[in-house]
């Protein structure tokens, strides 16, 4: 849900990482905490466990800079990708204006990925959301490794309707910026539709 | 539309912080704060420059909806209220009309009775200037600046 402030001339947005356990939502945040500069971003929270697994979330505000006046705001969100954390991440979709589904692209994951993309449609629609009507951009990480499927086949099991991808190597920061920039936009394209009364 | 927006405007927000920064005084706190469920802050009084008020904000969220949680496997509605405990500070979070959360920090120059008793008259109050909000938002003759944004404005914030 969208924030508009006129009284501060904000408007603040929540962006969602989905994806399977290890697949790099955190990694992604940390490379864009470490890149950006210090005025534009605030403090990076990581509710995570002893073995730096997510057990809630992480969390990182940015400010993208001004349109019409308006300071946009953007609150990154990591859910937790381990199966037997569904309830968390159900609470985290709520009120949320755009979706990364970060793949992992080992072939060995493939499977959890089907199951982690099925999983996040069951929960958006909990939430009155259906994903493909809500901003979505999707992230296939990982693709230094050896062990990759081919985009082709990820994108024909993953994304059949077409949404924005990108390839990525989150650990090097290759493709992490491209993917927040494309879900951002689109962000603030639905915002502007749905300013225009449609 | 599956996704409404929240709105602020100054009217509503004028009236929100005039209850805020009464709280602060009249509950003897030291920071008193609101918060969207979604982790949005709203409004802040008292010594705020001391906290990170947007991290704040999102970890009282998560906090709510955590504990909202657990009340649906309970079956109960909600956890209106909580209260935890510190060694000097005490944090008291209030939801208000299921919608915002009211937050009241404060050490011992005041007490848990006196924070719950001036916390019940605000949420009333907040729960009518909330109430008032949401229908001006809801009313289809109130239009967004957004209408009117091009894709060029968008694109310029990308470009680095």
């Amino acid at each position: 849900m969208t924030f508009i402030n006129y009284m501060a001339r904000e408007i603040n947005c929540k962006i969602v990482y989905y994806g399977p356990g290890l697949c790099g939502k955190t990694t992604n945040l940390q490379h864009i905490y470490e890149r950006t500069n210090p005025d534009a971003k605030g403090k990076m929270i990581s509710l995570a466990t002893e073995t730096e697994r997510t057990l809630f979330f992480d969390f990182l505000p940015l400010s993208l800079g001004e349109i019409r006046g308006f300071k946009t705001r953007f609150h990154l969100y990591t859910v937790p990708g381990q199966v037997f954390y569904d309830a968390s991440r159900k609470l985290i979709l709520k009120g949320v204006d755009g979706v990364i589904f970060v793949a992992d692209s080992q072939f060995e994951r493939l499977e959890a990925n089907l199951e982690s993309m099925d999983n996040l449609r069951e929960n958006l629609a909990e939430q009155g959301y259906n994903l493909d009507e809500i901003p979505f951009v999707i992230q296939y990480n990982k693709r230094d490794l050896p062990n990759v499927v081919d985009v082709d086949e990820l994108r024909q099991e993953l994304n059949p309707r077409g949404v924005p991808d990108f390839e990525a190597n989150a650990r090097d920061g290759v493709g992490v910026f491209e993917t927040l920039k494309a879900v951002s936009k689109s962000v603030l394209t639905e915002l502007k539709k749905s300013g225009a009364g449609t | 539309m599956v996704n409404p927006q929240m709105v602020m405007y100054e009217e509503e927000f004028v009236q929100i912080q005039t209850i805020v920064d009464r709280l602060v005084k009249e509950a003897n706190a030291k920071v008193v704060f609101i918060v969207d469920k979604n982790g949005q802050l709203i409004a802040a009084s008292g010594d705020v420059e001391e906290i990170d008020t947007t991290s704040l904000a999102s970890l009282t969220a998560g906090n709510i909806a955590a504990t909202g949680g657990i009340a649906k496997l309970l079956k109960e509605n909600e956890f209106a209220t909580q209260f935890h405990e510190g060694e000097n500070q005490n944090i008291h979070i209030q939801l208000v009309g299921n919608r915002v959360i009211l937050v009241v920090i404060f050490d011992a120059k005041s007490s848990l009775g006196l924070v719950r008793l001036r916390v019940r008259k605000a949420t009333d109050e907040l729960n009518n200037v909330f109430e008032a909000l949401v229908n001006k938002t809801q009313d289809p003759a109130s239009d967004s600046p957004f209408a009117e944004i091009t894709d060029d404005d968008i694109d310029s914030l990308f470009n680095d």
